[in-house]
Protein backbone atom coordinates (compact mmCIF):
# COMPACT_ATOMS: atom_id res chain seq x y z
CA UNK A 1 0.00 0.00 0.00
CA UNK A 2 2.80 2.34 0.99
CA UNK A 3 4.52 1.67 -2.34
CA UNK A 4 1.40 2.47 -4.40
CA UNK A 5 1.05 5.89 -2.77
CA UNK A 6 4.76 6.52 -3.30
CA UNK A 7 4.31 5.77 -6.98
CA UNK A 8 1.23 8.01 -7.28
CA UNK A 9 2.96 10.92 -5.53
CA UNK A 10 6.10 10.60 -7.63
CA UNK A 11 4.03 10.35 -10.80
CA UNK A 12 2.33 13.66 -10.01
CA UNK A 13 5.70 15.24 -9.16
CA UNK A 14 7.22 14.03 -12.43
CA UNK A 15 4.24 15.31 -14.45
CA UNK A 16 4.55 18.66 -12.69
CA UNK A 17 8.27 18.72 -13.42
CA UNK A 18 7.74 17.95 -17.10
CA UNK A 19 5.19 20.73 -17.56
CA UNK A 20 7.34 23.16 -15.58
CA UNK A 21 10.22 22.30 -17.90
CA UNK A 22 8.06 22.72 -21.02
CA UNK A 23 6.91 26.12 -19.74
CA UNK A 24 10.49 27.28 -19.19
CA UNK A 25 11.62 25.84 -22.51
CA UNK A 26 8.84 27.73 -24.24
CA UNK A 27 10.11 30.93 -22.66
CA UNK A 28 13.48 30.33 -24.36
CA UNK A 29 12.32 28.82 -27.62
CA UNK A 30 9.30 30.84 -28.75
CA UNK A 31 10.10 33.67 -31.17
CA UNK A 32 8.54 36.93 -29.86
CA UNK A 33 7.25 38.48 -26.60
CA UNK A 34 3.58 37.77 -27.26
CA UNK A 35 4.08 34.05 -27.93
CA UNK A 36 6.54 33.83 -25.03
CA UNK A 37 3.79 35.05 -22.70
CA UNK A 38 1.98 31.77 -23.36
CA UNK A 39 4.68 29.70 -21.70
CA UNK A 40 4.26 30.77 -18.04
CA UNK A 41 0.48 30.16 -18.07
CA UNK A 42 1.30 26.54 -18.87
CA UNK A 43 3.79 26.06 -16.08
CA UNK A 44 1.38 27.77 -13.71
CA UNK A 45 -1.62 25.53 -14.42
CA UNK A 46 -0.85 21.85 -14.89
CA UNK A 47 2.77 22.11 -13.70
CA UNK A 48 2.05 23.74 -10.35
CA UNK A 49 -1.32 21.98 -10.11
CA UNK A 50 0.09 18.48 -10.13
CA UNK A 51 2.86 19.37 -7.64
CA UNK A 52 0.11 20.67 -5.34
CA UNK A 53 -1.95 17.49 -5.78
CA UNK A 54 1.15 15.47 -4.90
CA UNK A 55 1.60 17.60 -1.79
CA UNK A 56 -2.02 17.08 -0.71
CA UNK A 57 -1.75 13.31 -1.15
CA UNK A 58 1.56 13.24 0.75
CA UNK A 59 0.12 15.07 3.73
CA UNK A 60 -3.05 12.98 3.74
CA UNK A 61 -1.31 9.61 3.44
CA UNK A 62 2.06 10.03 5.12
CA UNK A 63 1.23 12.56 7.82
CA UNK A 64 -2.39 11.61 8.52
CA UNK A 65 -3.21 15.26 8.33
CA UNK A 66 -5.73 16.92 6.03
CA UNK A 67 -3.97 19.76 4.26
CA UNK A 68 -5.97 21.97 1.95
CA UNK A 69 -3.53 24.89 1.88
CA UNK A 70 -2.77 23.86 -1.66
CA UNK A 71 -6.24 24.82 -2.87
CA UNK A 72 -5.53 28.38 -1.76
CA UNK A 73 -2.29 28.40 -3.74
CA UNK A 74 -4.28 27.32 -6.80
CA UNK A 75 -6.89 30.03 -6.22
CA UNK A 76 -4.24 32.73 -5.89
CA UNK A 77 -2.46 31.55 -9.04
CA UNK A 78 -5.73 31.60 -10.95
CA UNK A 79 -6.41 35.12 -9.69
CA UNK A 80 -2.97 36.63 -10.27
CA UNK A 81 -1.63 34.94 -13.42
CA UNK A 82 -4.24 36.36 -15.84
CA UNK A 83 -3.85 39.86 -14.38
CA UNK A 84 -0.06 39.76 -14.78
CA UNK A 85 -0.34 38.39 -18.31
CA UNK A 86 -2.85 41.08 -19.17
CA UNK A 87 -0.58 43.86 -17.91
CA UNK A 88 2.47 42.53 -19.71
CA UNK A 89 0.59 42.18 -22.97
CA UNK A 90 -0.94 45.65 -22.57
CA UNK A 91 2.57 47.12 -22.16
CA UNK A 92 3.76 45.11 -25.12
CA UNK A 93 0.87 46.22 -27.35
CA UNK A 94 1.55 49.81 -26.32
CA UNK A 95 5.19 49.49 -27.40
CA UNK A 96 5.13 47.27 -30.47
CA UNK A 97 1.63 46.93 -31.89
CA UNK A 98 0.12 50.04 -33.45
CA UNK A 99 -3.64 49.91 -34.10
CA UNK A 100 -3.26 49.10 -37.80
CA UNK A 101 -1.36 45.87 -37.07
CA UNK A 102 -4.18 44.46 -34.91
CA UNK A 103 -7.69 43.31 -35.83
CA UNK A 104 -10.37 45.92 -35.10
CA UNK A 105 -12.61 45.69 -32.03
CA UNK A 106 -16.20 44.67 -32.83
CA UNK A 107 -17.85 47.97 -31.90
CA UNK A 108 -16.68 51.50 -32.54
CA UNK A 109 -13.57 52.94 -30.96
CA UNK A 110 -10.13 51.49 -30.42
CA UNK A 111 -8.51 49.00 -28.07
CA UNK A 112 -8.18 50.48 -24.59
CA UNK A 113 -4.41 50.97 -24.89
CA UNK A 114 -4.81 53.14 -27.98
CA UNK A 115 -7.52 55.31 -26.51
CA UNK A 116 -6.74 57.49 -23.53
CA UNK A 117 -10.32 58.15 -22.31
CA UNK A 118 -11.53 54.55 -22.18
CA UNK A 119 -14.40 53.97 -19.76
CA UNK A 120 -15.52 50.40 -19.25
CA UNK A 121 -17.48 50.80 -16.02
CA UNK A 122 -20.78 48.98 -15.70
CA UNK A 123 -22.94 52.10 -15.76
CA UNK A 124 -21.29 53.17 -18.97
CA UNK A 125 -21.91 49.79 -20.61
CA UNK A 126 -25.52 49.59 -19.46
CA UNK A 127 -26.11 53.19 -20.58
CA UNK A 128 -24.70 52.42 -24.00
CA UNK A 129 -26.92 49.41 -24.40
CA UNK A 130 -29.96 51.49 -23.57
CA UNK A 131 -29.08 54.15 -26.11
CA UNK A 132 -28.47 51.43 -28.70
CA UNK A 133 -31.89 49.96 -27.94
CA UNK A 134 -33.62 53.33 -28.24
CA UNK A 135 -31.78 54.00 -31.47
CA UNK A 136 -33.06 50.73 -32.90
CA UNK A 137 -36.65 51.63 -31.98
CA UNK B 1 -30.92 46.46 6.78
CA UNK B 2 -29.53 43.04 5.96
CA UNK B 3 -28.18 44.42 2.72
CA UNK B 4 -26.33 47.06 4.67
CA UNK B 5 -24.80 44.62 7.13
CA UNK B 6 -24.13 41.93 4.53
CA UNK B 7 -23.31 43.79 1.32
CA UNK B 8 -21.70 40.79 -0.39
CA UNK B 9 -22.93 37.43 0.96
CA UNK B 10 -20.86 35.40 -1.51
CA UNK B 11 -17.75 37.35 -0.53
CA UNK B 12 -18.49 36.60 3.12
CA UNK B 13 -18.67 32.88 2.35
CA UNK B 14 -15.51 33.00 0.24
CA UNK B 15 -13.53 34.89 2.88
CA UNK B 16 -14.62 32.48 5.60
CA UNK B 17 -13.56 29.56 3.44
CA UNK B 18 -10.23 31.17 2.61
CA UNK B 19 -9.59 31.89 6.30
CA UNK B 20 -10.25 28.25 7.18
CA UNK B 21 -7.87 27.09 4.44
CA UNK B 22 -5.18 29.60 5.46
CA UNK B 23 -5.40 28.58 9.11
CA UNK B 24 -5.33 24.96 7.86
CA UNK B 25 -7.28 23.84 10.90
CA UNK B 26 -10.98 23.05 10.83
CA UNK B 27 -12.16 23.81 14.35
CA UNK B 28 -15.00 25.93 15.74
CA UNK B 29 -12.38 28.44 16.79
CA UNK B 30 -11.17 29.18 13.26
CA UNK B 31 -14.73 29.06 11.90
CA UNK B 32 -15.82 31.84 14.27
CA UNK B 33 -12.81 33.97 13.49
CA UNK B 34 -13.25 33.30 9.76
CA UNK B 35 -16.88 34.43 9.93
CA UNK B 36 -15.78 37.55 11.76
CA UNK B 37 -13.26 38.33 9.01
CA UNK B 38 -15.89 37.51 6.38
CA UNK B 39 -18.40 39.89 7.94
CA UNK B 40 -16.11 42.83 8.68
CA UNK B 41 -14.13 43.02 5.42
CA UNK B 42 -17.13 43.24 3.01
CA UNK B 43 -18.76 45.78 5.32
CA UNK B 44 -15.63 47.95 5.46
CA UNK B 45 -14.93 47.77 1.71
CA UNK B 46 -18.54 48.17 0.53
CA UNK B 47 -18.17 51.93 -0.24
CA UNK B 48 -15.59 51.01 -2.88
CA UNK B 49 -17.72 48.22 -4.33
CA UNK B 50 -21.33 49.35 -4.24
CA UNK B 51 -22.86 47.10 -6.90
CA UNK B 52 -23.47 43.42 -6.24
CA UNK B 53 -22.98 41.01 -9.16
CA UNK B 54 -26.13 39.11 -9.92
CA UNK B 55 -25.63 35.36 -9.94
CA UNK B 56 -28.62 33.54 -11.35
CA UNK B 57 -27.47 29.93 -11.35
CA UNK B 58 -24.82 29.22 -8.68
CA UNK B 59 -24.98 25.47 -9.49
CA UNK B 60 -23.72 26.16 -13.01
CA UNK B 61 -20.50 27.53 -11.54
CA UNK B 62 -19.48 23.99 -10.60
CA UNK B 63 -20.16 22.75 -14.14
CA UNK B 64 -18.18 25.68 -15.50
CA UNK B 65 -15.23 24.87 -13.21
CA UNK B 66 -15.08 21.27 -14.40
CA UNK B 67 -15.31 22.31 -18.06
CA UNK B 68 -12.43 24.78 -17.55
CA UNK B 69 -10.23 22.32 -15.63
CA UNK B 70 -10.75 19.66 -18.31
CA UNK B 71 -9.93 22.17 -21.06
CA UNK B 72 -6.81 23.30 -19.21
CA UNK B 73 -5.49 19.73 -19.06
CA UNK B 74 -6.26 18.98 -22.73
CA UNK B 75 -4.89 22.31 -23.94
CA UNK B 76 -1.73 21.91 -21.84
CA UNK B 77 -0.88 18.70 -23.67
CA UNK B 78 -1.56 20.31 -27.06
CA UNK B 79 0.63 23.29 -26.24
CA UNK B 80 3.40 21.10 -24.78
CA UNK B 81 3.49 19.28 -28.13
CA UNK B 82 3.74 22.62 -29.96
CA UNK B 83 6.58 23.87 -27.75
CA UNK B 84 8.53 20.61 -27.85
CA UNK B 85 8.07 19.39 -31.42
CA UNK B 86 6.96 22.20 -33.69
CA UNK B 87 9.66 24.33 -35.35
CA UNK B 88 9.17 28.07 -34.92
CA UNK B 89 8.84 28.57 -38.67
CA UNK B 90 5.66 26.51 -38.72
CA UNK B 91 4.11 28.37 -35.81
CA UNK B 92 1.12 30.53 -36.75
CA UNK B 93 0.45 33.03 -33.96
CA UNK B 94 -2.70 35.07 -34.54
CA UNK B 95 -4.82 37.84 -33.05
CA UNK B 96 -8.55 37.25 -32.62
CA UNK B 97 -11.25 39.78 -31.80
CA UNK B 98 -13.93 38.26 -29.58
CA UNK B 99 -17.09 40.39 -29.56
CA UNK B 100 -18.77 40.22 -26.15
CA UNK B 101 -22.42 39.70 -25.27
CA UNK B 102 -21.66 39.92 -21.55
CA UNK B 103 -22.15 43.26 -19.80
CA UNK B 104 -21.34 42.53 -16.15
CA UNK B 105 -17.71 43.53 -15.46
CA UNK B 106 -17.37 40.49 -13.17
CA UNK B 107 -18.47 38.14 -15.96
CA UNK B 108 -16.06 39.73 -18.45
CA UNK B 109 -13.24 39.41 -15.91
CA UNK B 110 -13.98 35.72 -15.40
CA UNK B 111 -14.10 35.16 -19.17
CA UNK B 112 -10.79 36.98 -19.70
CA UNK B 113 -9.17 34.99 -16.89
CA UNK B 114 -10.46 31.73 -18.31
CA UNK B 115 -9.09 32.54 -21.75
CA UNK B 116 -5.66 33.28 -20.29
CA UNK B 117 -5.56 30.18 -18.08
CA UNK B 118 -6.42 27.80 -20.91
CA UNK B 119 -3.05 27.50 -22.61
CA UNK B 120 -2.80 28.48 -26.25
CA UNK B 121 -4.95 31.58 -25.91
CA UNK B 122 -4.28 34.75 -23.95
CA UNK B 123 -6.44 37.79 -23.29
CA UNK B 124 -4.27 40.68 -24.39
CA UNK B 125 -6.59 43.65 -24.39
CA UNK B 126 -10.08 44.97 -23.82
CA UNK B 127 -11.72 47.35 -26.28
CA UNK B 128 -12.12 50.93 -25.09
CA UNK B 129 -15.92 50.57 -25.19
CA UNK B 130 -15.75 47.27 -23.27
CA UNK B 131 -17.59 45.25 -25.92
CA UNK B 132 -14.78 43.08 -27.26
CA UNK B 133 -11.66 41.25 -26.13
CA UNK B 134 -8.41 40.97 -28.05
CA UNK B 135 -7.12 37.41 -27.75
CA UNK B 136 -3.68 36.22 -28.82
CA UNK B 137 -3.36 32.62 -30.01
CA UNK B 138 -0.10 30.70 -29.91
CA UNK B 139 -0.95 28.55 -32.91
CA UNK B 140 -4.23 29.10 -34.72
CA UNK B 141 -4.51 28.07 -38.36
CA UNK B 142 -8.28 28.70 -38.11
CA UNK B 143 -8.95 31.97 -36.29
CA UNK B 144 -12.75 31.82 -36.58
CA UNK B 145 -12.88 28.40 -34.90
CA UNK B 146 -11.05 29.78 -31.85
CA UNK B 147 -13.47 32.67 -31.56
CA UNK B 148 -16.53 30.43 -31.94
CA UNK B 149 -15.20 28.02 -29.33
CA UNK B 150 -14.69 30.82 -26.79
CA UNK B 151 -18.19 32.14 -27.49
CA UNK B 152 -20.03 28.84 -27.30
CA UNK B 153 -17.99 27.03 -24.66
CA UNK B 154 -17.28 29.76 -22.11
CA UNK B 155 -19.30 32.86 -22.84
CA UNK B 156 -22.64 31.08 -23.24
CA UNK B 157 -22.13 29.32 -19.89
CA UNK B 158 -21.11 32.55 -18.14
CA UNK B 159 -24.18 34.25 -19.55
CA UNK B 160 -26.33 31.59 -17.91
CA UNK B 161 -24.50 31.96 -14.58
CA UNK B 162 -24.68 35.75 -14.45
CA UNK B 163 -28.29 36.11 -15.56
Amino acid sequence: MELIWDIVISAFLVIGGIFGFVGSLGLVKLPDPMTRLHAPTKAATVGVGSVLIASMIWFAVKQDHLSLHELIVTVFIFLTAPVTAHFISKANIFRDWPADKLPRPAGEGEWAVHQSDADTSKEELAGEQETEATQQD
Amino acid sequence: MIRKLLPHPYLTLTLTGIWLLLANSYTLNSLVFGLLVGLVIPWMTSPYWPARPHIGHPIKIIEYMFVVIWDIIIANITVAKIVLFMPNAKLQPAWVTVPLDLIEPEAITVLAGTITMTPGTLTAELAADGHSLLVHCLHAPDVDAVRDEIKTRYEARLKEIFE
